[in-house]
């Protein structure tokens, strides 16, 4: 399919710390796509609807179960455990693979995965994959450096297909085209299938399911045509060498038993010790993610097996940037990251701003504090990614492996850029604060002056709060003063 | 038992009142609060927007304020939580800059004298602090305050009281029993109101529109008034209601509770 349409792979990150290189969209600030977004009345009822349906389903799933706090903390414990030990356990993961008869392969970076996946690809002499649902694939841009080389690679998964068709870019770990409803996925499949393949029926309506059977008929050609399959993983499994991956629609079983050749590209902290610490993971993330007890397709392998599936399997080791995460002690617990996404579905600023805000495969609370880390905070938007949010703390609570989102982001913004005024005027709050005497002496000057004080428009950055909200009434006398003068109202 | 009373930067400077009625509140109950005179602020603007090195002054003068209590009480759930809950990580985290210096040669971390005595001290003062609420259940035992407020409430429990303290349903308790006081849910209590510090002007859009959502949800109550343990998100509720010509007030929990017959 010569004519797939290709996304550009956005500009390179700036000077930071961060050494890997996740795709960048090149937006401006947090802020100002927050607010575009807020003012997107569609997309607000669309993300209105999906966060809190899936919030609610959360709920009701996790309350099921007396032991979930013990659970959250195995999660947290045994991944923790993982990343102390992280290079014995992928040294263990890797002999496992070899032996099981599969390839393993270490890329340090984004383009080195790229570079090491299309190698393999040519190698098969094909020129077509077909994809699993991955967000490291996407972390890394893969889709983009296979076109550059000749490859196309077909998104499977029902909202990645719609993404791709739609041209865009996901917006949700778990549900990557939240930010649609069905009346646009019908125009989408409408006007985009036939360029990807089978087209969509005539007269589709935006019945989800026919939209549903229109994405089988044009995915399961694809099945049946393409020989060489594309997945990542949720779990690998050290002691036996096995990969794991959970998904609701059966697509990723197809691409992970049908072709000829499985490339997995797996992000380091993917893999946990054992099938026994594998059980505590299986509860924990479907009833965060898709707020299921169970989750429906759970499918693992090993190396190959003759005569069943792929005759052919390569692991694909991604640091892209991983490796300095753990290096800091505050913000490597975001490496405990299990992709659930209940932070997104909680998160009062992710279901007003939606995932395109974040400017970055990882949107939401984690995207917060893992985009900066791994991508460095040289762009107006990465430097911002640790002050989009509140610190409302609702992410940490529902986090399934117990991230304290609100403290790395806490973390990463005494590491952010701080510009000139700002660092003026907290300067000079702080020096304000360090005397009793100083507090007293403006609360004074502001009661002296409080009638000219107005209430409705505060002048320079001030403005952005009076724009939309009244200020107080500065009051004649401060509490200090007024337990100086009455002895604590005993007078 | 000597009681300290924290009022806080932005109740001493805006919020006088609301400093009153705790004092009369604590005073009706029999328990007489002192006002350490030095006191300022705990920091949290600083700390919580990344200006660690100006917080860390201020923790450390309110560790030095407010040494030698029994309890430190706040009529702020905020900043509660910031002493006792952030304080501990701040003062024992190895890398926190003014606490720690890698020794010649050491290829480890170790505090300064002046990181030890800070995180001494907080580890001393921290757990003693407590918001209004949690002091009055917890500590003085007592739930009926003896208050009188004839007027339709409904309660906003703001995150850093609920998710930072865990101060439960301590304050609906308090409610309950006023006398007069009808109690009104409010849908989405959980639910930010989008102040959040300086995250009200980095991302004014935002917090604007979560406020909008929460505004929404008072007024669909009927409540005369809302109340909260924190006037730093009433401000930015109240503030929005005031715009809006709302028709419902704001008021601090403490003011609720402060308020007798014929003094309501």
């Amino acid at each position: 399919m010569g004519g797939a349409p290709s996304r550009a792979p956005g500009h390179a990150p700036g000077p930071a710390r961060g050494r890997g290189h996740v795709v960048d969209l090149g937006m401006p600030a947090f802020p100002r796509n927050a607010a575009r977004a807020v003012a997107d009345s569609q997309l607000r009822f669309n993300l209105r609807k999906a966060t809190h349906t899936i919030r609610g389903r959360r709920a009701s799933v996790v309350g099921e179960l007396p032991d979930w706090m013990e659970l959250r903390a195995a999660g947290k414990a045994i991944k923790d455990h993982t990343l102390r030990n992280l290079d014995r356990y992928l040294l263990r993961l890797e002999r496992a693979v070899t032996e099981a008869g599969g390839h393993v392969h270490w890329a340090a970076d984004a383009a080195e995965a790229n570079r090491i996946v299309a190698g393999l690809v040519k190698a098969t002499g094909e020129t077509s994959v077909v994809k699993v649902k991955s967000m490291a694939t996407q972390e890394i841009g893969l889709n983009e450096a296979l076109a550059a080389e000749g490859i196309t690679a077909y998104e499977t998964d029902l909202a990645e297909l719609i993404v791709q068709l739609g041209d865009d870019f996901p917006s949700h770990i778990l549900v990557p085209a939240v930010h649609r409803n069905r009346a646009e996925i019908r125009e989408i499949f409408l006007d985009h299938m036939a360029e990807w393949g089978r087209p969509a029926p005539e007269g589709l309506s935006d019945d989800p399911r026919a939209l549903a059977e229109a994405a089988r008929l044009h995915l399961r050609e694809r099945f049946l045509a393409t020989k060489v399959a594309i997945s990542g993983a949720n779990f690998m499994v050290a002691e036996t060498g096995t990969l794991v991956v959970l998904e609701s629609e059966g697509n990723g079983r197809m691409c992970l038993t049908l072709p000829e050749t499985l490339i997995s590209v797996v992000g380091i902290e993917k893999v946990v010790p054992t099938w026994r610490d594998l059980e505590v993971f299986l509860q924990l993330l479907p009833r965060s993610s898709t707020g299921e007890r169970m989750n429906p397709y759970t499918s693992t392998w090993t190396g190959v097996t003759p005569g069943d599936g792929p005759r052919e399997f390569h692991l694909v080791l991604l640091d892209n940037g991983r490796t300095d995460v753990l290096a800091d002690e505050v913000g490597r617990q975001a490496l405990r990251c299990i992709r659930c996404s209940a932070c997104l579905n909680v998160c009062p600023v992710y279901e007003r701003a939606g995932g395109h805000a974040y400017g970055s495969v990882y949107p939401g609370p984690i995207g917060a504090i893992l985009t900066p880390q791994l991508r460095g905070m040289g762009t107006p938007l990465d430097a911002s990614l640790p002050y989009a949010s509140s610190l409302c703390g609702a992410c940490y609570d529902v986090c399934p492996v117990a991230i304290d989102i609100p403290e790395v982001l806490v973390h990463l913004r005494g590491r952010a850029p701080h510009a000139p005024a700002e660092r003026a005027g907290m300067r000079a709050a702080s020096w304000l604060l360090s005397r009793a005497g100083r507090l007293a002496a403006v609360q004074r000057l502001a009661a002296r002056l409080r009638r000219l004080i107005p209430r409705r428009r505060l002048p320079g950055p001030l403005s952005a709060w009076t724009d939309t909200r009244d200020i107080p009434p500065v009051p004649a006398e401060s509490f200090r003063d007024w337990w100086d003068r009455t002895e604590g109202g005993t007078r | 038992m000597r009681v300290a009373l924290f009022i806080t930067c932005v109740n001493d400077t805006l919020f006088p009142g609301t400093g009153k009625a705790v004092v009369s509140l604590l005073r009706r109950l029999g328990c007489d609060v002192e006002f350490p005179r030095a006191q300022t602020c705990c920091g949290q603007m600083h700390l919580n927007t990344g200006y660690r090195r100006d917080g860390v002054r201020l923790a450390r003068r309110f560790v030095e304020v407010f040494a030698g209590y029994d309890a430190v009480v706040t009529p702020s759930g905020s900043c509660a939580a910031m002493v006792r809950e952030q304080y501990p990580r701040l003062a024992h985290n190895p890398h926190f800059a003014a606490g720690a210096s890698v020794a010649a040669g050491a290829r480890r971390l170790v505090p300064t004298r002046a990181g030890r005595e800070f995180a001494a001290a907080v580890d001393e003062v921290a757990p003693k602090v407590y918001d209004l609420s949690e002091f009055l259940v917890d500590v003085l035992e007592v739930v009926d305050v003896g208050a009188y407020f004839p007027h339709r409430v409904t309660y906003h429990p703001t995150c850093h009281s609920a998710r930072g303290l865990r101060v439960g349903d301590r304050p609906l308790r308090l409610l309950r029993a006023v006398r007069g006081l009808e109690l009104v849910e409010l849908p989405g209590a959980e639910e930010c109101c989008g102040f959040g510090g300086t995250f009200a002007v980095k991302n004014p859009a935002m917090s604007t529109a979560m406020g909008t959502d929460k505004v929404r949800n008072v007024l669909s109550t009927g409540a005369e008034v809302l109340c909260a343990a924190d006037n730093s998100c009433l401000t930015h509720i109240g503030g929005m209601l005031a715009r809006e010509r709302g028709g419902v007030r704001v008021m601090h929990l403490a003011e609720i509770l402060a308020s007798t017959e014929g003094r309501s």
